[in-house]
């Protein structure tokens, strides 16, 4: 009876939770699957700076490389760092109870991330939100990793790309207007002079490809999927036309 | 075996032995149906088809899923990406799962319509129920075989309902889990339910349900009784064999349908959201209550229904009492005509009230409650069990005005479009068609 009444409470609070995000627009991610330099690009970005801890533990090496175009050779060459095979899934060299200890929680999986954030957008809605996490970072001192980010605040991930995008400013504004209050939002962010490696324009470039690259890995399959609907379509329009005169000559008598 | 079989070879020794050729003949060949099957009577041959497809595309996947909660979610990954074709047959069964609610909805919606649940069909009308009470049990227990975040919330959810049942409640609620919350030992007996007790159940009840509806004959959108305007031979002069006639048109109905299907499973198999939620993409973590729990759209006008009421046990009574109402409108509804063709206006205002307030409570089981919307969900529900109250006082006190209905099956409401058509086609006037006079 208590977890029911539990259940329910819960099911009548979510507007509280994520109500730092509702006022952010999120970006447009334009991601692009028919884009294969960019899916390359974005493996070898995720593979460099993402796979140190997150795993794409659905997806395997090879099919990566047949879906990329990459060759065998140059998977295992160039992406397969450590001892996996060809044929091995995408697995972080982190042991999920060494990650518990390190970082409070074992850092997510991420072969499904844009498709749990699709918000019912399809691809699209959970690349836009990927995508706009990794442009949201800012400095916050109080924080244990010393960042902040506006699409999970206070997440415990820290800004793996800082060195190439350097560590943007907040533009905080106190609530109401009140210079006094101690609520402050923040409003914007400003790259401090110097910034990171990459320009503005590289670096959400870079971050476009790996998002591109895990909407890819969310569903291998999304490509072919919408390619092969138009011939199954226009065979079922054929197949209408043909029954349709086949009931028609049956039904000639039927007044 | 029919007095009239003069079959002969092979037919002829199996129909001595079996009533292979009584079978076609009572059910298809000889079975006459009325000839004005509108656009209504398209979804009972759907539903069969949709049942069909449900059953290969859950063999298929039975072959490769793994019902632990170990490794369930990542079977499921697996036949989407490592499966030849799995990730169709994933596709085809996901959304032929709300694909057959959809069917459902349409065919019992049609019933409503046409009085098709009045005498003699009362017994049609109660199996037919039956099947939709089984099939939300299949679909319950089909939806946490992903073990993703919903389906296992859900689950818990709607398993913590047995809860509410006064004195054994909470034991009730252990026992169907086999554990104090949804689990491995849960998954494991939902796979065993969803793959073989309830489509065992499906499968036996639609047969009864066809046989229950050969035996009184089929209903029509004018709601009257073929039968009683025969042939010399004893046929119904309305009546065309159901076979060729009626498969072939069907046929028709199944590609139309297949077309519109095809569109969601390439196109957009998740139906943004409404068919496979983005929350079922993150394995179940029983640590971990998502923000918020929705079941899938076909439950929702009853999960809002059991969220409007304040109390939990009255909660589950309402939830419970709102599918009941549906097991008893032929007893309800005592009108003198059947089709809503001819039936008075204070029905149709109410019938179009009741789809309007499930379209509502629908729409509001899906999202997070406010205070506002429970008002709107508390009205919507208030509306939906009037519906059965006014149906009951405004046939049993008698206060509505029918019209008379015809002797014949008419063309019906469009006839008079068809034939506009058509004169325009000869490019002549012909005189006014004679309309089938009531008497």
């Amino acid at each position: 009876m208590r977890k029911l009444a539990c259940l329910l409470a819960m099911m009548l609070l979510p507007g509280l939770v994520g109500a730092a995000e509702e006022n952010l627009r999120l970006m447009n991610a334009q991601t692009d699957l028919s884009d294969k330099a960019s899916l390359q690009r974005g493996a070898k970005y995720f593979v460099n700076y993402c796979l140190g801890c997150h795993s794409l533990k659905y997806l395997r090496y090879q099919r990566l490389g047949q879906d990329l175009d990459i060759p065998d050779e140059l998977v295992e060459k160039y992406l397969i760092w450590g001892d996996s095979k060809i044929s091995s899934p995408i697995t972080s060299a982190m042991r999920e109870k060494d990650a518990n200890g390190w970082l409070g929680a074992a850092p997510l999986d991420l072969t499904l991330v844009i498709r749990r954030r699709s918000g019912g957008l399809d691809v699209d809605g959970g690349a836009d939100w990927l995508f706009t996490y990794l442009n949201t970072f800012y400095r916050d001192d109080k924080t244990a990793t010393g960042v902040n980010n506006l699409v999970i605040p206070n997440a415990s991930m820290p800004h793996v790309l800082w060195r190439l995008q350097g560590i943007p400013e907040p533009v905080y504004q106190r609530a109401d207007g009140d210079e006094s209050s101690k609520q402050r939002k923040v409003v914007g962010l400003k790259m401090p002079d110097g910034g990171g490696a990459l320009s503005k324009a590289e670096y959400q470039r870079m971050t476009r490809d790996i998002v591109n690259f895990l909407a890819y890995a969310s569903e291998p399959i999304q490509t072919t999927r919408k390619a092969l609907g138009l011939p199954v379509l226009l065979f079922l329009i054929v197949f209408l036309a043909i029954i349709y005169l086949l009931k028609q000559e049956y039904w000639k008598d039927v007044h | 075996m029919s007095d009239d079989a003069k079959t002969r070879g092979l037919l002829g020794w199996i129909d001595a032995r079996f009533p292979f050729t009584k079978l076609w003949e009572d059910h298809a060949a000889k079975y006459y149906a009325p000839k004005n099957f509108n656009f209504w009577y398209y979804f009972g041959s759907l539903a069969i088809f949709v049942l069909v497809l449900q059953l290969l595309t859950g063999i298929w996947l039975t072959m490769y899923y793994k019902p632990s909660a170990a490794q369930a979610f990542a079977s499921v990954e697996y036949i989407m990406r490592d499966v030849h074709w799995g990730w169709l047959i994933r596709y085809l069964h996901s959304t032929g799962a709300s694909a057959f609610f959809v069917v459902i909805y349409l065919h019992m919606f049609r019933g409503l319509l046409y009085g098709s649940y009045r005498k003699p069909r009362e017994l049609l009308w109660l199996i037919g129920m039956a099947i939709y009470a089984i099939l939300m049990a299949e679909a319950f227990f089909g939806y946490l075989l992903p073990w993703g975040q919903m389906s296992y919330w859900g689950a818990q959810v709607i398993t913590s309902l047995f809860g509410a049942v006064p004195g054994i409640g909470e034991k009730l609620m252990i026992w169907i889990r086999g554990d104090y919350t949804v689990s491995d030992v849960t998954l494991n007996r939902f796979f065993a339910l969803h793959v073989a007790a309830m489509p065992l159940l499906l499968v036996l009840l639609v047969a009864v349900h066809l046989m229950a509806l050969h035996e009184v004959g089929s209903n029509n959108p004018d709601g009257i009784d073929i039968k009683r305007h025969k042939d010399t031979n004893g046929i119904p002069l309305d009546g065309i064999p159901f076979h060729p006639y009626y498969t072939v048109k069907d046929m028709v109905g199944v590609v139309v349908f297949l077309i519109v299907f095809v569109l969601v499973v390439f196109y957009s198999p998740t139906m943004l959201g409404l068919f496979l939620e983005p929350e079922n993409f993150e394995p179940a973590n029983p640590l971990k209550t998502p923000e918020h729990i929705a079941p899938v759209w076909y439950f929702t006008p009853f999960y809002s229904i059991l969220r409007c009421v304040p109390d939990k046990l009255w909660g589950v009574v309402a939830l419970a009492a709102s599918i009941f109402m549906l097991f008893l409108l032929p007893w309800l509804d005592r009108g003198k005509v059947r089709s809503v063709r001819y039936r008075g206006r204070g029905f149709k205002i109410a019938l179009a009230v009741f789809v309007i307030a499930v379209l509502i409570l629908g729409h509001l089981g899906a999202n997070p409650p406010s205070p506002g919307r429970n008002l709107v969900a508390r009205i919507c529900a208030v509306l939906y069990f009037g519906y059965f109250v006014f149906l009951w006082i405004y046939t049993f006190f008698d206060l509505e005005k029918t019209k008379p209905e015809p002797e014949r099956v008419t063309n019906g409401s469009f006839k008079w479009l068809w034939e506009w058509i058509q004169q325009q086609r000869l490019g002549k006037t012909k005189p006014e068609p004679e309309r089938v006079s009531p008497k």
